[in-house]
């Protein structure tokens, strides 16, 4: 403690980074824009914290893949699979726990679903680790290599969960505690919703605490501005790289479980169908940016939700249009991090 | 002449010339060769695969470009034939109207997409696409009223190519001259006629200005060759061809439906043709479509075979499932990107080349 005190002053010397706040304002902005066009406030609640979980879960899944992409330069496009596998691997253990999911005492919910949730996040990211090794690491700078192989591992993943769970829709429902909605007013707001909130809420808090914090965190925030200065330095940025993606892989797993309970049954292909979801997240908040990936993830929630209730057959575009208008604002996302 | 009409890039192997002969010879003599439905279907599906990959590669091999709205081109011109044939009637004038419309539509979309995006990252094309085509593939099964939904469209095509029309009376070596022989004929024609188009171009001063853009943007721009001009120009080529490719697929089927032409998963097959085919080379995509469109249709009749005989071991019918045949094309097409990244064309180019 003795020695960050002794150089403390140094670090004030350092010009402090202006934090852009416009992008902060967007979602406050979208909130209020939609408020007087429900025309009721109730509704306006529920649609909203509905918006903020569905948000939170992809932020969950594609928080990951946007600091791999931003420390190694890897896209990863078959993050699909550790979603799935969360998933798949939920409908089992709650399957095998099922008297306690049945149960109406909150305790017993949360004792089937948290291993659940640690089960799918060991596994996703102990195959994340084999993934990294076997698929990734021999295409390391080779773009068009990387895509075509982590699809095609996509491809093979999918099958896979095919032959182990068979290839149709399986359902998992909700805990019985965790099901109905609680009044606000005349509010009604889902129990589930607020649970993935603060849960979501959590994760952000644990990985803005890390990255901003500790020692790894500093070292992963320099790696993704410039990697090379990282390495010469006489760090190996490799070996946190891994590190990164394990725990990438490993928050895809929990947020399968979570888009599972979401939607309340899952399927081979969920896993392809969020991807499309969660690039549209990383474009929009700028590729290798957590926070601009949190601000991204909560606006394509809202909107969705917002859309959905307002004008249903646009909701199916509100993603890209998001997209194509933030992309004409900020060519490069809301935040640009990475400088290539 | 030879040289002339294959634009002067001959298959520079002794074994891919005798292989392209045989496609060719095989696809040209099917109906008489290999008589029955299934024969001439799949023949049909590898011609028109056969542009489809080869104008994918355009893009993926000679520009290096990634992109996932391929089949959304595809999609687009089976659905201008099919819409075009069903408001319009079945008549000549009506498949003009499609493939014109379907035509402008593609190049309209292909430039909007690429000046909108080519000028980043090839990652961010690739993530743009994406997007892209699984929002088209939404908005047609949305605009039921058009596209017919998920049901897709059952049409009626020229007399001439309709299955019901006879020719002539008499038979030539036991085939009847009927609708599907004509439509047949025309389809393999034209699928000719477009592939030695494509050829011309990547072997234009044009398509050598992409291969430097696939080996170094950065060079061929300070050479003096405006990348994103020249990558958007492919990029509203590959999707012109694919979108002549939907049309023939719409009038060979006479019916189109979302799952024939704008599913991810034939996205998937192309992807597939064209590595294992060989990227970068227009012959690599009659070897990859021919050898993938063969073992799609005839592999799963084994795999059920083997299925059946593993009965009773756990797992083990499951993976080999008939329906499983993606999981083991898909390993192939791991295993090949890592270790025979110029495919079957390069593998065979470069023995030659090892020989002194």
């Amino acid at each position: 403690m003795s020695s960050s005190a002794a150089t403390a002053p140094h670090v004030d010397a350092l010009p402090a980074v202006e934090l852009d706040r416009i992008p902060l304002l967007l979602l406050p902005a979208l909130a209020l824009i939609a408020l007087p066009l429900m025309g009721s406030f109730s509704t306006w609640v529920t649609l909203t914290v509905a918006g903020l979980a569905m948000g939170m879960i992809i932020f969950i899944i594609a928080s990951g893949l946007t600091l791999v992409f931003g420390l190694m330069d890897v896209l990863n496009f078959g993050h699909g699979i550790f979603i799935t596998l969360g998933a798949f691997l939920a409908t089992s253990v709650l399957g095998a726990l099922s008297g306690w999911t049945a149960s109406e005492s909150l305790l017993f919910n949360m004792l089937a679903v948290l291993p659940a949730m640690l089960v799918a996040m060991a596994a996703a990211g102990i195959v994340g680790f084999a993934f990294e090794r076997v698929i990734i690491r021999p295409v390391y700078g080779q773009h068009l290599k990387q895509i075509m192989i982590t699809m095609g591992a996509m491809i093979v993943g999918e099958e896979l969960i095919k032959v182990v769970w068979g290839p149709q829709t399986i359902p998992l429902p909700l805990p019985a505690a965790f099901r109905g909605s609680l009044l606000f007013g005349d509010a009604a707001v889902e129990k589930y919703r607020l649970i993935a909130v603060v849960i979501g809420l959590a994760v952000f808090a644990a990985m803005f605490w890390a990255l901003s914090r500790t020692k790894v965190g500093l070292l992963i925030r320099a790696g993704v501005q410039d990697r090379e200065m990282v390495e010469s330095l006489g760090y190996r940025i490799r070996r946190l790289f891994v590190g990164v993606f394990v725990a990438g892989s490993a928050l895809a797993g929990l947020g399968g479980v979570m888009w599972g309970l979401y939607e309340q049954n899952v399927t081979p292909q969920m896993g392809a169908q969020v991807n499309v979801l969660i690039f549209i997240v990383i474009i929009i908040g700028g590729l290798g940016s957590v926070g601009g990936c949190f601000l991204g993830a909560l606006l394509v929630g809202l909107l969705a939700n917002y859309t959905g209730f307002l004008a249903p057959k646009v909701a199916l575009f509100s993603n890209i249009l998001l997209m194509v208008i933030v992309l004409l604002w900020r060519p490069q996302g809301i935040y640009s991090v990475a400088n290539r | 002449m030879f040289g002339q009409i294959l634009s002067g890039d001959l298959p520079r192997s002794r074994t891919l010339t005798l292989l392209l002969i045989a496609i060719v010879a095989g696809l040209a003599l099917t109906p008489f060769l290999f008589p029955g439905a299934k024969a001439i279907n799949v023949a049909a599906k590898i011609c028109i695969f056969i542009v489809l990959v080869a104008s994918y590669d355009l893009l993926l091999g000679y520009t290096g470009i990634v992109s996932f709205a391929h089949t959304m081109f595809f999609g687009i011109g089976a659905y201008g034939v099919a819409i075009a044939l069903t408001r319009l009637g079945p008549s000549w004038a009506a498949v003009g109207a499609g493939v014109g419309a379907s035509l402008a539509l593609s190049f309209v979309l292909s430039l909007v997409i690429g000046l909108f995006s080519l000028r980043v990252k090839a990652l961010f094309y690739a993530m743009i696409t994406l997007a892209v085509a699984s929002a088209f593939q939404t908005l047609a099964s949305q605009l039921s009223e058009f596209t017919g939904g998920e049901d897709g469209l059952n049409f009626k095509v020229p007399e001439i190519l309709s299955h019901g029309y006879v020719l002539w009376q008499q038979t030539i070596l036991g085939v009847a001259v009927d609708g599907k022989l004509i439509s047949y004929y025309l389809l393999f024609a034209v699928a000719v006629a477009l592939f030695l188009l494509m050829l011309r171009i990547v072997n234009s001063p044009f398509g050598r200005v992409l291969q430097a853009i696939r080996e170094n943007a950065f060079r061929a721009e300070a050479l003096g060759y405006p990348t994103v001009v020249y990558r958007t120009w492919s990029n509203v080529l590959s999707a012109g061809f694919a979108t002549l490719a939907g049309a023939l697929l719409a009038l060979w089927l006479r019916y189109n439906g979302p799952d024939t032409s704008l599913s991810f998963e034939i996205m998937i097959d192309i992807l597939l043709m064209v590595v294992i085919g060989g990227m970068g080379t227009m012959y690599g995509a009659v070897a990859g479509a021919t050898l993938f469109i063969v073992a799609q249709n005839y592999l799963q009749d084994l795999m059920k075979l083997a299925s059946s005989a593993a009965a009773g071991v756990p797992l083990i019918p499951n993976l080999v499932h008939p329906d499983r045949w993606l999981l083991w094309l898909g390993i192939l097409f791991v295993v090949s990107v890592y270790r025979f990244p110029a495919g079957i064309v390069g593998k065979l180019r470069a023995r030659v080349r090892a020989k002194p």
